[in-house]
């Protein structure tokens, strides 16, 4: 495995983040072990972006705490994170990579090579050149997702990846997520596509009005999910 | 210049004093826009960036100096130029560049007021994205003022717009000398109060042409930018 000590585990323990009065994390404790993909999954409004950006070290806690391998204060360079709607630098694919690359792990002899890697690992080559603002939506999540590796992260946050994609473009997402994975990358992402989650998943952090009910390997959560709120967002009904 | 001959006339005779005035016109706007780039877009940066107590009076206060009128900084340039001021030692009144300080005086606060907006709204844009890539401040300085580089150029032309069409700065400052501190502007202004109308309106459409020049330049340069940069 290659992600170091200093980043996992993640652990919040009763991590709470509130805004105007209204608990969008409501003491949430989970710990994010490495391994296969943690996928976070529950309703719009739940909380899983939120927790997202708490764990990147992005959103700072209102209430509680939050630490990287035993530490609270860790420099983030090992993280990335690709937002659901990523935003393009106003220059080329191998500029946007370029850019990520810059103050990085990697000597800048070695650029040239790694913006080659990378994009052979997202399915982008021959798109070098491209304005970055020019690509289709499923191209820009690929950029992203090579933006968010170039610095060889250990960590990897998600941000509904699939999400406004076709079915073609998701599952190029969803290739690089594995072989991302598969690299030894701790993977975690938040989805509302159960098939996805399904396809992907190591384990399940079921998220539902800022809380976790329920945390548990994907294949016991979709089996028999230990809460009502799970069964019924499962079952496709409308938690509210 | 002969009074009796339009501007055209002028042109196409290859006449020396008009050459001169439309070439110190260019020296002096382009100069004066430049020293504007160079304070105006780092100052804009800093402010749309950066917190600190009355950050908002300072926004205010640039904005406010867009309008700043020519006449009262031509009179603050000249006093300060002039040999009994501050700066009377160096020499400058009467000169271009006098001029120049003067136009950059009033071109700096529209770049900077602009270049601050214009920062801001992409920093609102980049700022997960900076963030979550461990960029420091200087460096996201830089990446916002590249990225932001077509509107920047938009600033400077409007900027340039100012200063080209400014008289009331540079006629007191620069003195309206023939073949020293004489441009189009202040060339018209004195055709005009001569009562030579004909080639006052003359050298008003040759004005008018370098501006759209200009401008025509930036376009294409700007088109071709995002075309082949991204």
């Amino acid at each position: 495995m290659r992600a170091p000590r200093s980043e996992l585990p993640i652990r919040l323990e009763e991590a709470c983040v509130a805004a105007a009065g209204v608990a969008i994390l409501d003491r949430v404790s989970l710990t994010i072990a490495p391994g296969a993909p943690t996928v976070l999954m529950g309703p719009n409004g739940s909380g899983k972006t939120t927790l997202l950006r708490v764990a990147m070290g992005l959103t700072p806690l209102t209430g509680g705490r939050v630490a990287w391998g035993g530490l609270e204060s860790v420099n983030p360079a090992r993280r990335a994170i690709v937002f659901q709607r990523p935003v393009m630098l106003r220059r080329s694919v191998a500029a946007n990579l370029r850019f990520a690359l810059g103050g990085g792990v990697f000597a800048r002899a070695r650029h040239a090579s790694r913006v080659a890697e990378l994009l052979d690992l997202v399915g982008l080559v021959g798109l070098d050149a491209r304005p970055a603002p020019a690509l289709s939506g499923g191209e820009q999540q690929r950029l992203a997702l090579a933006r968010a590796l170039a610095r060889d992260p250990a960590v990897l946050f998600l941000d509904e990846p699939g999400a406004s994609l076709d079915p073609a473009a998701a599952k190029a997402v969803e290739d690089v997520i594995r072989a991302v994975a598969a690299r030894g990358v701790k993977v975690v992402m938040s989805t509302h596509d159960v098939g996805a989650a399904r396809r992907l998943a190591g384990d399940i952090v079921f998220m539902n009005r800022g809380r976790v009910p329920e945390h548990a390997p994907a294949a016991e959560f979709f089996a028999a999910p230990a809460t009502r709120e799970a069964r019924l967002f499962l079952a496709g009904a409308l938690l509210v | 210049m002969e009074s009796d001959a339009t501007a055209i006339q002028l042109l196409l005779r290859g006449d020396a004093a008009l050459f001169a005035a439309v070439r110190l016109s260019l020296i002096v706007s382009l100069s004066a826009v430049a020293i504007a780039a160079l304070v105006g877009v780092p100052l804009g940066a800093l402010v749309a960036l950066t917190r600190f107590p009355g950050r908002s009076a300072a926004i205010v206060a640039l904005n406010a100096l867009m309008g700043l009128p020519t006449v009262v900084v031509g009179l603050v340039v000249f006093l300060l130029l002039s040999r009994s001021g501050p700066l009377g030692a160096l020499g400058w009144l009467f000169t271009p560049a006098a001029m120049i300080v003067a136009q950059a005086i009033l071109v700096t606060p529209i770049v900077a007021a602009l270049t601050r907006q214009v920062i801001e709204d992409l920093w609102l844009e980049y700022r997960d994205e900076l963030t979550a890539m461990n960029v420091g401040p200087l460096r996201r300085m830089a990446t916002l003022i590249r990225d932001a580089r077509y509107s920047l150029v938009t600033i400077l032309l409007a900027g340039y717009g100012r200063a080209a069409a400014e008289v009331g700065a540079i006629i007191i400052v620069g003195g309206n000398i023939d073949g020293h501190t004489r441009t189009m502007t202040t060339a018209i202004a004195l055709e005009t109060s001569k009562g030579n109308l004909p080639l006052a309106i003359g050298l008003g459409l040759v004005l008018v042409a370098i501006v759209v020049a200009v401008n025509a330049l930036a376009w294409f340069a700007r088109r071709a930018g995002q075309r082949y940069a991204g």
